[in-house]
């Protein structure tokens, strides 16, 4: 029998497979598919202080194995987040982590505070790397010293764990998960999405009213078990890996790079069961590349 | 309830210029499915599902047809997809138009475009009650029109072209003037004319059907939203929609 169970800060999974932020809503639309109960967890949409309506449409654009987004962090705040999303998704049996996003550090400590509130919300996922709004946190999340202390201000004003979201729109990942690592930061995830364009040919223009977007999808993934890889060797905080993952194979890749789990995202659009179907297939994977466990096979990939 | 089925192609027709139609099987499909909402299909090689509207349904035949013009990279591939093949589709998805309304005895229907197909099923529907049916059905050029037999069955019809190369001259609105009075109005095609109708028909009850790029298709991304006021109110066109009452959004 392979075991999928992982043990992370507050995170107690049974398998190492949940949705990505911002591609899964808070989980009421997949649950008309199958019972959330079967995910390793769940990272809900991102949460700011008041309610937010987000980007001009077109907000999405497919690229060639990916896509562009520029939602632009639409939410309804986070009290409604509260009182509305984290009571449906605590009829599951499963940890909720919820992403905190901002625009200033003062933002950023609110939200953290009134998730804190609540005892149905497992871990906090702070999302210092929106590309797609201005004052979306990105500012945050190119600078090793911003990322640093906006980790410290929230971990002071939260009791539950930090995995810090990181942007990989940086030249150098190592130094932005050391800073934060040094910060407090509990565990890290990686990576949001990679900042891009496209121009739409009948109209001359960019296609995204945003202008620019957030690339995702299988296009990305090669640069995200890069910089896990690179990052595994300089930090000792887990790592949930994201970026591209479609399959069984994708999730052990980003395994032996030195994830600790994965979050699926853009693939839940095209098949909204590819998270269980993923968890279903795990095992035969990891057996088929001699491991009787996630947990065997974590950072194995490492060449020292 | 939206499933994830496969549907297995009867046949693929060109219909019109760069506008395929292809009648497609599938059981669930075409008993759940009501005028007006659509389907995500799923293309070999593609990242995102493209959204389809559904412009006919056979019950018995178990079949449901849809049409969609070659636009870009995706629906050039379906276009190229052959009888016998299947594909994957998200469905039946959105909600259809209001046909429940009773005091509606005649009904005006008002296509552009690609956005006439959905109108074909929901006037099938209509007229199988018993509502008189007139249509007003807009195209680029004569080699884009197409269903203009179709829709002559259902009640009188109207052909607009942009160019005048066949039908009247211009745009769907130019002739509205020469339609007779009618209950309401269900419309379907690109933002500025639906903009034009709703102002143009502002004291007449009526329903529009929307387009717009979808990510997830199911209600989760909040790729496909539009607002219904200026103060941050937001219906999702994939699952709120694609059909709003002509009052309920801010076009």
């Amino acid at each position: 029998m392979t075991n999928l169970a992982v043990d992370l800060p507050g995170l107690k999974l049974k398998n190492p497979i949940m949705p990505a932020s911002g591609c899964f809503g808070f989980g009421r639309e997949y649950s008309e598919f199958y019972d959330l109960s079967k995910l390793g967890a769940v990272i809900m949409k991102a949460a700011t202080g008041s309610e937010r309506f987000g980007n001009n449409t077109p907000r999405v654009a497919e690229t060639a194995s990916g896509m562009l987004n520029a939602i632009g962090l639409q939410n309804p705040g986070v009290e409604k987040i509260i009182e509305t999303e984290v009571p449906y998704l605590a009829n599951y049996d499963i940890p909720i982590i919820a992403n905190v996003a901002g625009s200033t550090i003062e933002e950023y400590e609110l939200v953290a505070k009134t998730f804190n509130q609540t005892d149905q919300v497992h871990a906090l996922e702070l999302n210092i790397s929106c590309p797609n709004v201005k004052e979306g946190g990105i500012q945050f999340g190119t600078d090793p010293d911003m990322a640093a202390n906006v980790t410290k201000k929230v971990k002071k004003v939260s009791d539950l764990p930090i995995y810090v979201k990181l942007s990989p729109n940086v030249s150098d990942i190592v130094a932005m998960a050391k800073a934060v690592e040094a910060a407090g930061a509990d565990g890290l995830t990686m990576i949001n999405t990679l900042s891009g364009m496209q121009i739409h040919l009948p109209n001359k223009h960019p296609l995204l009213a945003n202008k620019t977007g957030g690339l995702s999808g299988p296009a990305i993934k090669p640069v995200a078990i890069r910089m896990i890889y690179e990052v595994k060797q300089h930090v000792s905080i887990p790592v949930i890996g994201m970026g591209g993952i479609s399959n069984a194979e994708d999730v052990l890749e980003f395994l032996l790079a030195g994830a600790s789990a994965v979050a699926v995202g853009t693939a839940n659009f095209q098949n909204p069961f590819i998270c269980p179907e993923i968890i279903e297939e795990l095992p035969a994977v990891l057996k088929k590349y001699g491991f009787n466990s996630v947990q065997d096979a974590i950072g194995k990939g490492i060449v020292v | 309830m939206i499933k994830k089925e496969e549907m297995l192609i009867k046949s693929v027709k060109s219909i019109a210029l760069d506008t395929i139609e292809m009648v497609l099987n599938n059981r669930y499909i075409s008993r759940a499915a009501v005028p007006g909402q659509f389907l995500h299909v799923d293309i070999q090689g593609h990242t995102l599902r493209r959204p389809i509207s559904i412009a006919d349904v056979d019950k018995s035949e178990e079949t449901v047809t849809i049409l969609f013009k070659i636009m870009g990279s995706g629906t050039k591939h379906l276009s190229a997809y052959q009888t016998g093949m299947t594909f994957s589709v998200l469905g039946p998805s959105g909600n259809g138009f209001n046909i429940d309304n009773r005091e509606a005895k005649s009904v005006l229907l008002i296509g552009g475009g690609i956005g006439v197909p959905p109108l074909y099923y929901l006037g099938k529907r209509l007229a199988e009650e018993g509502r008189e049916i007139i249509s007003v059905l807009g195209f680029q050029s004569a080699e884009s029109v197409f269903y203009e037999q179709k829709f002559q069955e259902l009640g009188e019809s109207f052909i607009v072209t942009n160019d005048g190369s066949y039908g009247d001259k211009g745009f769907v609105t130019n002739v509205l003037g020469k339609v007779k009075d009618f209950d309401c109005y269900y419309s379907c095609g690109p933002s500025p004319m639906l903009k034009a109708i709703t102002e143009r028909l502002e004291h007449k009850h009526g329903y529009i059907s929307l387009e717009e790029r979808m990510g997830c298709g199911v209600g989760a991304c909040f790729a496909c939203v539009i607002p219904t006021d200026t103060s941050g109110g937001y219906k999702k066109i994939c699952k709120d929609g694609p059909v709003f009452s002509s009052r309920e959004v801010t076009l």
